[in-house]
Formats: structure tokens, sequence, C-alpha cells
């Protein structure tokens, strides 16, 4: 195998082999910069779930035939796959949901259900998805919770100028530990540290995190923390929620049903272990096996590689597009491309976004418009909605360069 | 691919330029109806004072959207200025089907197919619009169909104005 990583930098002709969207001839080429909604899959991913279906399908962990056996075996490699790729202790600590969205869901309904009385504090980010806000404003409204928001700086950063005082009396603290908008990273050790010093729990929203940088769970500090598949080369339908196995095991299930039992009597029920006492029904197997070969090509790309690829394409992005249109093109977010993902949230020449990717998309380039699911912060920033444009491991310059003289063209048709 | 020339017509861009009944009306006595586009964080407000005779007498569009949203209000409230209740409701219809009946045609790539059913992604039925009804300049907004999801940007400020009637 040729190599895929050339004086410590990714080498996207390479990497874009492997990824069969490419192979499709268009007129005018792809240039898909909307990683941050979802990513494309490699050919490892589709073959992974393409096999299993032809070969070894067999609902997991039922079965004593061999064939049931093999896809049990499959399915659970791949959590161990997951586990050992975000540092878990185990793979007792990783459950597969839907997606992040279910992950935080499950956060709110178990752990909070069992563990938050009416007056209580959670404390979230403006920066946060609708997914790590609305399933605490519903148990908010439910349980009658107070909410608390940690506010942002005018540069895009998380306000942690008073966390004591935000933090002091929270139960949970919720927050997103790379915005999807402002490609922020946010100080999650640093606000877990004093989140757990103010004796709260800790939720962190990694969909944005890790697809992109090596994934500590230890080192974040975080109690629990949620991703989804399909931003990181996996398919759609499969989700992650990590947790500390103590805190599991002290939750009471979320979804009832099959799988998540030992035992079922007529007046009662006891729950499976960990990680299946939170996996009711069937699965979604070929999903997660697809998961963990998408885990399996990040390994062999490097979270360190994918790292340094992106934030050299930001900077890039970054330069070239203040070169070109200076004032007139404003990039949401922290400046510094170090502090931030490869995602660029941006408004032009106030031209609406939705116009803009209407018009870029002519030139073959992909890009987000809209609110992103983060309404609050939208308003925060005063801006109905944004474009965004978002990098992963199969973008290059000229992609970068492609967007910025598609631009051109929303000025032709929009400035008057 | 269709071309972005049967999007922006010129008609289209002119009301973005010069959005007509901009501003906002007293309420009471006038109404105020607000609407939303999830996907796009459009939003759209519409004041709108109907006469004794149950006419508009006045409309006044204010929020904030994309070209296609904002002409479409525009073109909207030069159009029912004047019209009695049934009048605006006939119109609605008439822009509904023109917003339907053509995306019915429509595959994902925007080019036709034969298809039978279709719809704004309201969830209603195919509207049947009175032949009688003129659209006027509003007709130059059938190129949005073969966008299929601009349509709701398209339809945003009828759906409001359904809202305040």
């Amino acid at each position: 195998m040729a190599a895929l990583i050339v004086d410590d930098v990714l080498d996207v002709t390479r990497v874009r082999a492997d990824f069969p969207v490419y192979d499709r001839r268009r007129e005018p080429p792809l240039v898909f910069l909307d990683s941050a909604a979802s990513s494309h899959k490699p050919r490892a991913v589709l073959d992974a779930m393409d096999d299993y279906y032809r070969t070894t399908h067999a609902n997991v962990h039922r079965g004593v035939y061999a064939m049931a056996e093999e896809a049990t075996a499959r399915f659970e490699a791949a959590r161990a796959k997951v586990a050992r790729f975000i540092g878990a202790a185990s793979s007792r600590e990783v459950l597969f949901t839907k997606n992040a969205t279910e992950s935080l869901n499950l956060v709110a309904h178990s752990w909070g259900r069992a563990n938050l009385r009416r007056g209580d504090v959670v404390v979230l980010t403006e920066m946060e998805h609708h997914a790590n806000l609305v399933p605490w404003l519903l148990l908010a409204d439910q349980l009658d919770l107070r909410l608390r928001y940690l506010g942002i700086t005018d540069d895009g950063l998380l306000d942690t100028s008073d966390l004591e005082t935000a933090l002091d009396g929270a139960r949970l603290v919720g927050l997103t530990a790379m915005s999807n908008v402002l490609g922020t990273l946010t100080p999650v050790r640093q606000v877990a540290d004093a989140a757990h010093a103010a004796g709260a729990v800790v939720v962190v929203d990694a969909s944005q995190y890790v697809p992109h940088l090596v994934t500590d769970v230890a080192a974040l500090g975080a109690d629990f923390l949620a991703f989804t598949g399909h931003k990181m080369l996996g398919p759609t339908g499969i989700g992650v929620l990590w947790g500390r196995e103590a805190l599991l095991e002290a939750m009471p299930p979320f979804l009832g049903g099959g799988e998540m039992i030992s035992d079922v009597r007529l007046d009662g029920f006891t729950c499976n272990e960990l990680p299946w006492k939170f996996e009711a029904g069937t699965p979604p197997i070929a999903e997660a096996i697809g998961l963990g070969a998408a885990v399996g090509e990040l390994e062999r790309y490097g979270m360190e590689a994918v790292r340094a690829h992106e934030v050299a394409l930001t900077s890039y992005a970054l330069r070239t597009l203040a070169g070109r249109y200076g004032d007139e093109l404003v990039v949401h977010g922290p400046a510094d491309p170090c502090g931030r993902g490869g995602v660029l949230s941006f408004s032009f020449r106030g031209i609406h976004p939705h116009d803009i990717s209407q018009v870029l998309d002519q030139a073959g380039v992909c890009v987000r418009a809209g609110h992103h699911c983060a309404k609050p912060l939208m308003r925060r920033l005063g801006v109905g909605a944004t474009a965004r444009a978002s990098f992963y491991v199969y973008n290059d310059e000229a992609d970068v360069d492609a967007l910025a003289d598609a631009l051109d063209s929303c000025s032709e048709l929009f400035c008057f | 691919m269709a071309g972005l020339e049967d999007l922006y017509r010129e008609i289209i861009l002119d009301h973005y330029r010069n959005p007509r009944n901009r501003g906002e009306l007293d309420c009471p006595p006038a109404r105020r109806a607000e609407g939303f586009n999830p996907l796009c964080g459009d939003e759209i407000v519409i004041y709108l004072d109907l006469d004794d005779d149950g006419r508009v007498a006045d409309l006044k569009i204010s929020g904030q959207g994309c070209s296609i949203s904002q002409s479409s209000a525009s073109m909207m409230s030069q159009a029912v200025k004047g019209c009695t209740v049934e009048e605006v409701r006939a119109l609605n219809t008439a822009f509904k089907a023109l917003m339907t009946i053509h995306e019915s045609r429509l595959d994902g790539n925007g080019n036709e197919i034969g298809g039978e059913t279709g719809g704004d992604g309201s969830g209603t039925d195919t509207p049947v619009p009175d032949p009688r009804v003129s659209l006027g300049d509003l007709a130059a907004l059938q190129g949005v169909v073969k966008f299929p999801v601009r349509i709701k940007c398209a339809t945003l400020a009828w759906n409001t104005l359904t809202q305040a009637l």
C-alpha cells in the first residue's frame, strides 16, 4: 500500500481514491464542503457493511449457530474499536445509539430523571446544537429545572471568565467540544474540572470533535460523551454514547424491550449488564460494523495527521478568503486555526446564505446554508443564517480555491 | 441541472432589491402573523389590515430571508392589496398550484418525469386553482419548482398570510 502520509502531510489524492463518490465524473467536478453535516464514506466502510449483509447477517446475541456467533463477533469487535479510538476504559462504557441526538436524549431521560429534582440547575452554552439544548429544555419543562448558559465572547470563544459563579450549584453541565457553526474548540477539561468541583456531571457533545481530533475521554474529563457515526466516515443510523461505568451502572434503562434485560417476569424485570442494558431491541448491526470500519480508516490515516491536515487547510482558507474579499467576507468564530476546527461559517456581502449556496452549487461547490440547528447562537451572532464550508480528509486547497472563485458569481447576481 | 436563470429572473431580483410594502402596521387594528422556515431560519412577519368590506386595505411585511422568500413576499403584497379575503384565498390556491403541479413532474435533478402526486411539503392535497385567477408577476416564481428545496422559501409568505386571514 502506498503511503497515505508523505512528510507528515495527508496525501489527499490517495485519500480521495478511497471514496467512491469521487469516482463519478461530474461537470463541474464535485467540491464537497459539507462534511460537518455528514461526511462521505470510504470503500472500506461500504465493503464492511456489504460483506456483513452478504455473508454473515444474523441477529446478534441470540442465535447459537455459527453465523449468528460471527455476526455478534463483528458487532462487538466494532464496539471494541470505538472504545479504543476514544480511550474508553472498557467496551462496557460504549453504548450504540441511533445518533448523537439519541445519545444526549438518553442522558437526559435516564440520568436526568433519576438525579435531577425541581429547581436544580443545568448549565449549557450559547453555542450548543439543538441536540444538546432541546432535550434539556424538555426536561426543564417537565421537572421544573433552572437552565443557565455560558456565553460566548465576541471572537467566538466560550466565555469562561466567571466559571465558578456560572457553575455554582449546578447539577449538570452540557457543552459542545467543538461548535458546528463557529468551529470553536471549547476548553472541555477546564469546564469539566470546574463542574466537578461544583458537584456537577459533565455531558460533552463531541459530534464535531471525534471525527477530527484525537479523542481521549479521560483527558477531556467528561462523564458522558456523545457523537455520531455519519460525520466520521461511518454510516447514518449509528451513534455512540460513552459514559463512565459507575454512572451507567447506577442509571435506569432508557428504552425497554428485548436485549436490555436478563430476566422478565410478569411482575417485573432484571436489567441486562452494560452496555446492553441501554440497547433495547435489535441494534443497527451493519451500521455498527460500518462505524468500526470507519474508525479503522481514521486510524490508518492517523488522527494527528487528520488534525494537522485540517489546521493547514483552515489556515489556507482563512488566508485565501481574507486576501480575496477582505472585510466583505466575515468568517464567524476564532481567527486562530489552532483554536478551531475546519468549519467556516461566513457572511458575504449581505447575500443570503441560501442564495450563496444555490449559486455555489452551479460550480459544483456544496456548502450548507441555514441556522445549522443552532438558532440561539444565530441570534447571538445577530444573523438569521450563515453559509458554512467544512473540511475533511478528502478536501484540499483546490477545493478552497473553487469556493473562493465561485463566490464571485454570487456577487455578480446579488450585489447592486 | 436546472439553470440559475430559471430561478433568479430579473423581476425576482428587482423585488428582492426593492421590496414593496416593507414595514409594520399598528396592531390592532391590523392583524399580525409570523412565519418561519425551519430549514434556513428565514422569518417573516405580515401585518394585514382589512377594511369594513373585508378587503385588504393595507399589508406590510417585515423579517428577513433569501431572495426567493423576500421577492415572493413583495410580489404577494402587491397582488393582494384591494382583494377580498376570497380573492386572496383564490390567489393563494393558484400560487400553490404553480408551486405544486410542476414539482410533481420533477425528479430530484430538476428533470421532468411523469409523476402523479406532488406537494409543497405542507402535506396538503394538490390545490385546484380557479382558471380565471391571474398571478401576474408571481408567475415569474415558476422556476422555483425546479429547485424543490426552495419551494418552501417561495410559499413562506403565502402560508403566513393564510394564518393572518
